[in-house]
């Protein structure tokens, strides 16, 4: 078994993207595929919500994976400060509009689903909140990449923002429990629970949380590759100018 | 150190702009949020606490691209950078400095303000305190994003947009404070919340910033 740290090499990388891309992309588009399906057309409407309660299949895993987007960013930003991969450096940038169309993804089902469920599209809950400031910190990492034009300086300013950005993250989401506990459900599943939301729903739901996962994958990967090509292209540019 | 401390303090008050303009921004916001919603004295008396720790806020985050911006431009950063004393105690003298010519005047001023929007006279003291134990959490956060931006021209934009999520913390629990001693309620709760987290971050920040200058100067 080969080393993680191989793939640090972006040929190595790209030589295994290469194959496991189509896999990841043809893997997602089944997962939604069935799990949207199944969700929206062959699911009971829910007694009391009608058949808004099939936002559900969209909303959570986007919850899910603008929160994990954001903890991959983290995890990829240590690697790169601690151990330079620039391959590293590169899938975190990759990764922050994906995650933020998440976030948007999220909060906008929500809306839509708050406006008849609770008679208002916005709400300062806690919940709410703290995805609208998840938001805006998606929006500050990716204006202070944009803005820098030297790589590795870029690379190493966004890392020192993402972890410190996690840390008042959190700190807002505890902050914000303090107006009051808010009008948004409790988690929709959890591992220790016996029972989450009703069987019929959960099942579908976690097919397509997975759907969103590989989604989120395929889209991370290719947004990498795409990254180190424009790298490759602008160091092959700056050789021809020299020479 | 000291000696940063002071020049900073001299540049700020001799060199116009900086001392003086945070305050009155302070004051024309103050001044125009009554024009904007109304005059109803029960009203403002609702939201004076509100309205000044966001004035506060704004203000503070008007002088935060000059705080190591001027430094970078006339190279005296790259001589910090090369002196004796550690970059991490430069960092910590500038946010001082910031604080004392902006927080600490908007603390002062606040209470004053505070009679302009009918704040019930309990709160002129909850108002102060809360502005004295919450503006240098936001100076030395402001230090941060500054020294983020350093070496962007024209960052002070991008400055507001880094610096913004990274206040809400600070100023849910600051207003929260603010609010419940007006209200004639506990404030212990927020009030430690709020000390936390400007101990927390003076103690931590600095050297985050120092790191992200020496990036930004290699």
């Amino acid at each position: 078994m080969a080393s993680l740290w191989e793939y640090a090499n972006p040929l190595k990388f790209m030589r295994l993207t290469d194959r496991v891309l189509p896999w990841v992309s043809v893997g997602a588009a089944a997962c939604l595929a069935v799990g949207l399906i199944w969700g929206f057309f062959f699911t009971p409407d829910d007694f009391r919500q009608g058949s808004t309660v099939k936002i559900i299949y969209i909303h959570v895993p986007a919850a899910l994976m603008a929160i994990n987007a954001w903890f991959m960013m983290l995890v990829a930003s240590l690697i790169w400060l601690i151990r330079r991969h620039h391959v590293s450096a590169l899938a975190a940038k990759a990764a922050a509009p994906v995650g933020v169309v998440m976030t948007l993804i999220a909060l906008i089902t929500g809306a839509i689903w708050g406006q008849p469920m609770w008679g208002t599209w916005w709400e300062f809950d806690p919940r709410l909140t703290s995805f609208l400031v998840l938001f805006l910190f998606y929006l500050g990492y990716m204006a202070l990449w944009s803005a820098i034009e030297d790589a590795d300086t870029a690379a190493d300013l966004t890392a020192v923002l993402c972890m410190v950005g996690s840390v008042f993250a959190v700190l807002s989401r505890y902050a914000v429990n303090f107006w009051n506990q808010g009008l948004h459900q409790g988690a929709s599943l959890s591992l220790d629970k016996e029972e989450n939301v009703a069987d019929v729903f959960y099942q579908p739901l976690l097919v397509s949380i997975a759907g969103f996962v590989l989604l989120f994958l395929a889209l991370v990967l290719l947004r990498t590759r795409t990254e180190i090509r424009l790298r490759r292209a602008s160091a092959l540019m700056a050789r021809e100018k020299l020479q | 150190m000291k000696s940063l401390f002071f020049r900073d303090l001299k540049l700020a008050i001799r060199a116009g702009g900086g001392f003086g303009l945070g305050l009155a921004f302070f004051l024309i916001l103050v001044v125009l949020v009554p024009f904007g919603v109304g005059p109803q004295s029960e009203l403002l008396s609702r939201i004076a606490p509100g309205i000044l720790w966001v004035g506060a806020l704004l203000a503070c985050l008007l002088s935060l691209d000059r705080m190591f911006a001027l430094d970078h431009e006339d190279g005296s950063l790259d001589l910090l950078a090369t002196s004796a004393l550690p970059m991490e105690g430069a960092c910590a003298a500038k946010a001082l400095a910031h604080w004392v010519t902006t927080g600490l005047p908007l603390t002062l001023a606040a209470p004053v303000l505070a009679i302009l929007l009918n704040m019930p006279p309990d709160g002129f003291l909850w108002i102060f305190i809360s502005l004295a134990v919450g503006t240098p959490a936001m100076s030395v956060i402001g230090g941060f994003g500054a020294a983020l931006t350093v070496g962007i021209k024209r960052g002070g934009l991008l400055l507001s947009l880094l610096v913004l999520p990274l206040y809400v913390p600070t100023l849910i629990f600051g207003a929260e404070v603010a609010r419940r001693g007006a209200e004639g309620l506990q404030t212990t709760t927020p009030l430690l919340m709020l000390a936390g987290i400007t101990l927390a971050v003076s103690a931590v920040l600095p050297f985050v910033s120092a790191m992200v200058l020496k990036v930004n100067l290699r």
